[in-house]
């Protein structure tokens, strides 16, 4: 187990010392302030509390642009370091594949983690600052953001290992990793809208419907951040769909959970039967 | 016991084997080269001894067990090795010695040890080939390694970082290390180890001292002769039974099997003045080498 902690310092060492870490941090918290206070000028003042809007458009923006993060990070995160040849060495160590793997997700995903908590918090503490105390913030929807977006993250992190240790090139996992973020982020949605126009919604039942959004993490996210709290669903345009079949809370957390740990388990088998 | 026991061992890539057959031991304190053209299977004996590969046929142990990765006194210096270049020569050290629980003093040492504590705190990205390489030592003997496996580890080292590396392997073989190096550097490994093993396409072709591979490749001892000034067609007629081959002006060239050395040069002492002087080559390693690799590898091996 020491091991998995040497190799997640290692990883946020690198990290914080190539400025990867300083970079995400200021992407997303310069992204983040720019919707809330860009963002809630269109609302004006009919009182809609900002943070709900921000919410809402900060979900949208973080469904692109997470996956992107992590998947870059994590894409060569091991096929790079055996074609590097520093596979090679580590594995003589005392340290079993299941470590290398856990030790990188570890400290990939504290590195995510930061740089989003970092960043959207900044946009919380400015939106504090501004907004008159008078209404009640949805804070819950906020932190869920915050803790969905690094689930969001971690997943793709996880599905960028996975690609890392089918390849045996850093430059196939670099195409197959592009490819994969476009599919789950977009072709797969304006597939589904596609079926749902050619069949004007009668050949998918909401529930079915429901279920078949739980096979892309970024729907899950989507449906979360969403339809779980009222005052974001007002603003959301997503309130004909949540009526029409809402996925409990629970059943969204745990998909969510699948999709980090069924393709962290998928690497871990690929990678400890593969030879060096 | 053997620090490592090979018994027909082998190891197929797909349809082709990349070892087969390879039965070899090596003792405690022991240093073994191990000889062989690229692709000669020389790594992935290295591989299956650190317990990375599986054998597909024959049998490994390795200090008493079955080969396993992750053995904390193994140490393995690979070949062309290869560090994160972001992180200094001192991180790199430490982060290994982490995986293998040792503390810092050690790596401190080992920097000092390796000739690299001035650089310890400049990034690898900035090392020389050289600089590179004894890092690559220096992890490779964290935790004073029972066995030690390293993969070409002098090419592209000055031959002053080349001395300063067989001295280490020297000490640390005296010290009860058992020490397998692979080389194509032939020469250079003729004072520094104690036996060598020759591989070619897989197979262990010869394995010995140097002397016992000498009498193996039964390659002809080597005797110059300079004659005196115009005695040349004088000494030639009289050692005719050894067929001596005229090399330029007042010189000789005789060959003759390793035991029959002795009466020529009886034979060539009792010409007096006319033979001024003479020198007598024993066969390199290099011939030894190629003559295991050559075309005739096979009989060699039979």
């Amino acid at each position: 187990m020491t091991a998995v902690i040497t190799i997640a310092a290692k990883e946020l060492h690198d990290g914080l010392r190539n400025r990867w870490a300083v970079t995400a941090t200021v992407v997303l918290a310069g992204l983040a302030l720019a919707l809330a206070f860009l963002g809630s000028a269109p609302t004006g003042h009919v009182g809609v509390p900002p943070l709900a809007v921000t919410v809402v458009s900060l979900a949208s923006l973080t469904v692109f642009l997470v996956p992107l993060i992590a998947i870059i990070l994590s894409y060569d995160a091991l096929v790079g370091e055996v074609e590097r040849g520093t596979m090679l060495l580590l594995l003589t160590y005392p340290v079993r594949r299941w470590e290398v793997v856990a030790g990188k997700f570890l400290g990939h995903t504290l590195l995510l983690g930061a740089a989003t908590i970092l960043g959207y918090g900044a946009a919380g503490v400015a939106i504090i600052a501004v907004s008159a105390g008078d209404t009640v913030q949805p804070w819950r929807a906020f932190l869920t953001l915050i803790a969905t977006s690094v689930g969001l993250g971690a997943s793709f992190l996880a599905l960028g290992y996975l690609i890392s240790s089918l390849v045996r090139e850093r430059a196939t996992a670099a195409g197959i990793a592009v490819g994969v973020w476009l599919v789950l982020v977009l072709l797969f949605d304006m597939g589904l809208l596609g079926v749902l126009a050619a069949t004007q919604g009668r050949g998918i039942s909401p529930t079915v419907f429901s279920w078949i959004l739980m096979l892309d993490p970024a729907d899950v996210f989507r449906l979360i951040n969403l339809t779980s709290f009222a005052e974001v669903r007002k603003y959301s345009g997503m309130t004909g769909l949540s009526t029409l079949a809402q996925v409990p809370l629970n059943a969204l957390v745990t998909a969510m959970l699948a999709w980090i740990a069924v393709p962290l388990g998928l690497t871990i088998a690929i990678f400890s039967r593969r030879q060096l | 016991m053997s620090t490592v026991e090979l018994s027909a061992i082998g190891k197929r890539y797909g349809r082709h084997w990349a070892v087969s057959g390879v039965t070899l031991s090596l003792e405690a304190g022991e240093r073994l080269a191990l000889l062989g053209h690229n692709g000669a299977g020389k790594t992935t004996l290295m591989k299956l001894m650190l317990g990375l590969i599986q054998p597909d046929a024959g049998s490994v142990r390795v200090l008493g067990g079955a080969a396993a990765a992750g053995n904390r006194t193994i140490g393995f210096l690979p070949e062309n090795v290869a560090f994160h270049d972001a992180m200094t020569g001192r991180e790199t050290l430490r982060f290994y010695a982490n995986l293998k629980h040792r503390a810092e003093p050690e790596c401190r040492a080992l920097l000092e040890r390796v000739g690299l504590s001035h650089a310890a705190d400049r990034r690898v990205s900035t090392y020389s080939k050289g600089m590179r390489q004894r890092l690559g030592l220096a992890q490779a003997l964290l935790g004073g390694p029972k066995l030690l496996l390293l993969d070409e580890p002098t090419t592209g080292l000055d031959p002053a970082l080349r001395q300063a590396f067989y001295d280490i392997i020297r000490d640390l073989a005296a010290g009860g290390t058992a020490v397998l190096l692979s080389s194509h550097l032939l020469t250079e490994l003729e004072e520094r180890t104690d036996r060598i093993a020759v591989m070619n396409h897989g197979r262990l072709v010869a394995a010995g001292s140097l002397d016992a591979l000498r009498a193996q490749a039964g390659l002809p001892v080597e005797i110059h002769l300079r004659t005196a000034s115009g005695r040349q067609a004088v000494v030639a007629s009289a050692l005719a039974a050894l067929s001596p081959q005229p090399q330029g002006q007042n010189e000789l060239l005789l060959q003759c099997r390793a035991p029959d050395k002795m009466a020529i040069l009886r034979a060539v002492a009792a010409l007096g003045q006319d033979v001024a002087d003479l020198e007598v080559v024993l066969p390199g390693l290099d011939a030894i080498y190629a003559t295991f690799t050559g075309s005739d590898a096979k009989d060699a091996a039979a």
